[in-house]
């Protein structure tokens, strides 16, 4: 289909001897969200890595509509991780946010030194995508000065503010305290809705349920099972999937 | 206890400390910063041989003595045709050597921002360079206040080093006073004391210093 976004074939990872991807597929359409499951050490933090260059495959294929199409069996180039970059924008578990800057310095960093916007025009879009997560009056606030919620929200409008085709989360949720976790859930959720295109590792079940068009269950550096969350979550057709579920779910069996 | 000779002598020490030691410690620590944060970029370089490079410059100067060093330059380099001035020669050494010592906190204080910090920065979109200087390197500024702000108070204390190429810094100052008066004891005590005072005044400086970035980090 034409509103293909993103096109990855085969994606492989090996550090050292131990492989952590072994040929995984995705396809992501605009304005899509696809939810990556799995247990610790299934690979799909290194997935998501791998799909805007911060580790770089050992073998397989990326496409991505509008910007490079890159084939790791042979090696990648600066200029190809940059225009790979450009596409997207990350928010980290650990919320990464520049501690020696304020709010809006983070936010407005990364269009006015990279993208070159003007001054003006960045710090003006900075401000609306700011009072959109309810923290408009943290402007000049340090990171250190906020709650985790709030770190996490900013590190969202960081990433927003780059206007990337794509947004990828790393369990954007999962350093943060239960009580916080719920108001970056929404902040995502009406993303969603908003029709950004987002690829997200959780182990929030709910929210992939409630928010995901596509779940992959990733296991051991594969795609063991993938389909629309209703099935997947329902109806799982691997035991493996089953199993992990019902942990997720019922931690003290 | 001569009074009188502490007393008429200690302003010529001090003016020494103030017109010598100070201004040298001062211009061969910058010169001697922006050498160490060369050699630690060479040090995190992942270029073999560059790496090597950094590597060599660190282990030749944190081995040998400063007053070796010194010696080379004022004394060695004539005889390969190159004269220095006593001033200049002393800026090289210390310079030179500030570069070792300091490039191996620049180079800690580098590794301890976190590499999320990297990846944030790439993911804005930055180049390794321009995430260094914008990301990178004020943090580990940051860090590295305190090991460099001890790195400068040794420095001062080093100067007196010049004292042998006859650089008129403080020690020189009381030298020249004692080799008339023949008053060692008293002259070399009352060195220690302005050294002592500058160095208290610097570790005071250092404290305000340490005080105001805690605000950020």
């Amino acid at each position: 289909m034409s509103d293909t976004l993103l096109t990855a074939r085969g994606i492989r990872k090996a550090f050292g001897d131990h492989e952590v991807l072994r040929g995984v597929d995705l396809d992501v359409r605009r304005g899509q969200v696809v939810a990556l499951i799995g247990p610790s050490g299934s690979g799909k933090t290194t997935m998501l890595r791998s799909l805007n260059g911060l580790e770089t495959p050992s073998a397989g294929t990326l496409e991505v509509s509008g910007g490079p199409a890159l084939d790791f069996s042979r090696p990648v180039t600066q200029r190809e991780r940059h225009a790979l970059r450009d596409r997207s924008a990350m928010v980290f578990q650990q919320h990464n946010l520049f501690p020696h800057m304020t709010v809006l310095q983070n936010v407005m960093e990364g269009p006015v030194q990279v993208r070159r916007v003007p001054r003006a025009q960045a710090q003006q879009r900075a401000l609306e995508l700011l009072d959109r997560v309810g923290l408009a009056d943290k402007r000049d606030a340090y990171p250190r000065q906020l709650s985790g919620g709030q770190q996490q929200r900013v590190g969202i409008v960081r990433a927003l503010a780059l206007s990337p085709d794509l947004l990828l989360f790393d369990e954007p949720t999962s350093a943060l305290d239960p009580e916080l976790v719920g108001e970056v859930l929404t902040v995502m959720k009406e993303l969603a809705e908003e029709g950004w295109t987002m690829v997200v590792v959780t182990h929030e079940l709910s929210f992939a349920r409630a928010v995901a068009d596509e779940v992959l269950f990733l296991d051991g550096g594969v795609v063991l099972e993938r389909g629309a969350p209703a099935q997947i979550f329902s109806a799982p057709r691997e035991e493996r999937t089953r199993q992990f579920l019902h942990r997720l779910l019922n931690p003290l069996d | 206890m001569n009074w009188e000779l502490f007393a008429s002598s200690f302003w010529p020490i001090v003016l020494g400390g103030l017109k010598g030691t100070i201004p040298l410690a001062l211009v061969s620590f910058a010169i001697g910063l922006v050498l160490a944060l060369g050699v630690a970029l060479l040090r995190l370089s992942k270029n073999p041989l560059l790496a090597w490079l950094g590597r060599a410059y660190v282990s030749v100067i944190r081995g040998t003595p400063l007053l070796v060093q010194l010696f080379v330059i004022f004394y060695g380099l004539p005889s390969l045709g190159v004269t220095i001035d006593p001033w200049p020669s002393a800026v090289v050494a210390f310079s030179l050597n500030v570069g070792g010592y300091a490039a191996e906190v620049i180079r800690a204080a580098i590794l301890s921002v976190p590499q999320g910090q990297w990846e944030a920065a790439y993911t804005v979109g930055m180049s390794r360079t321009r995430a260094l200087r914008r990301i990178v390197l004020p943090q580990a500024a940051r860090v590295s206040v305190p090991p460099l702000s001890n790195t400068f108070i040794s420095l001062v204390k080093d100067t007196s080093l010049a004292s042998l190429i006859l650089v008129a810094e403080a020690f020189r100052q009381a030298q020249v006073i004692a080799s008339a008066t023949f008053d060692y004891m008293l002259l070399y005590l009352e060195a220690a004391l302005v050294y002592w005072l500058f160095c208290t005044v610097l570790s005071f400086a250092q404290t305000r210093l340490e005080r105001r970035l805690e605000r950020y980090v």
